[in-house]
């Protein structure tokens, strides 16, 4: 592991402190949205995962891109991590985002609101990344088939994340707009806290997998070295 | 507990059972390479010994 890094460890930590930080701030300092009431507070939890799921999409593509690039075999594990973090978190959002809707909305989910199907598509769409991917044999092509398809997806991002932006249903919520956040200063606070906590989490959970990934590879290879 | 104490309830236990149910997954993973890494150590030792029966 490299060493100009910060320690996981200490990423870890800090990760526990700030999701602790966040929870207090959610529940006894930010005021309760006056629409909404109590269910509101999915916000703090909901958005924060979306975002993430964002970021390791785009982190997974930007690996792939590298690995197009360099032909560095590295960037293939990370650019696999990545995306496999991203589904998780994407899977997470679907879930809360569903809770949300029905405290909200009174359903689990709607197929009239753009947001939603957009992000669902996203979702599939790199769900269908491992179906690619494990059904190639490992070597140089499915590297490249795999850093192909999730550069594509990638375009989806955009997409998904202004679809809120420019859909007429004004169904779901926009609480991020020209004019800034459309909430009060300790509502604001809470939500970068939440979002700090979480993207560190994502992060220190995509080092782990890494690392277990790659000593999985490593093993295998000594074994395959010892058995000659 | 009201209707929006359960949902919010419901929201953040997701997630806090997503983090355990990933934590238990790693758990078991360093738990069989810590086996594997064992099984490798007796296998390397147990090759010079191999190696100096051929030679001699």
């Amino acid at each position: 592991m490299s060493t100009s890094k910060p320690s996981l460890k200490a990423l870890a930590s800090l990760a526990v402190a700030l999701a602790g930080a966040a929870v207090a701030m959610i529940f006894f300092i930010a005021p309760e949205d006056a629409d909404q009431g109590l269910s509101q507070k999915i916000f703090y939890v909901h958005v924060p995962i979306a975002l993430t799921a964002y970021a390791c999409f785009g982190l997974g593509a930007w690996k792939a891109l590298r690995l197009l690039q360099t032909r560095g075999e590295r960037y293939d594990f990370e650019s696999y991590t990545g995306i496999h973090q991203g589904t998780i978190f994407g899977a997470l959002t679907l879930l809360t985002g569903s809770i949300w809707a029905k405290a909200s909305w009174g359903v689990w989910w709607t197929w009239s609101s753009n947001q939603l199907v957009l992000f669902l598509v996203l979702f599939l769409f790199y769900c269908a990344y491992f179906m690619l991917r494990f059904s190639i044999a490992p070597g140089p092509q499915r590297e490249r088939i795999s850093a192909v398809y999730a550069l594509f997806g990638v375009a989806l991002i955009p997409v998904s994340f202004f679809a809120i932006r420019l859909a007429s249903d004004f169904i779901h919520p926009t609480v991020f707009t020209r004019d800034g956040p459309q909430m009060t200063g300790e509502m604001f606070a809470a939500f970068c806290t939440a979002w700090a906590a979480i993207t560190l989490l994502a992060y220190v959970m995509y080092r782990t997998e890494l690392a277990g990934k790659r000593t999985d590879l490593n093993l295998r290879e000594l074994r395959e070295m010892l058995a000659q | 507990m009201s209707s929006g104490e359960k949902y919010v309830a419901a929201a953040y236990g997701v997630f806090l059972v997503f983090v355990l149910v990933w934590a238990a997954i790693i758990a078991a993973k360093l738990s069989r390479l810590e086996r594997e890494t064992g099984e490798l150590v007796r296998l390397a030792r147990a090759r010079p010994a191999t190696g100096e029966d051929a030679d001699g």
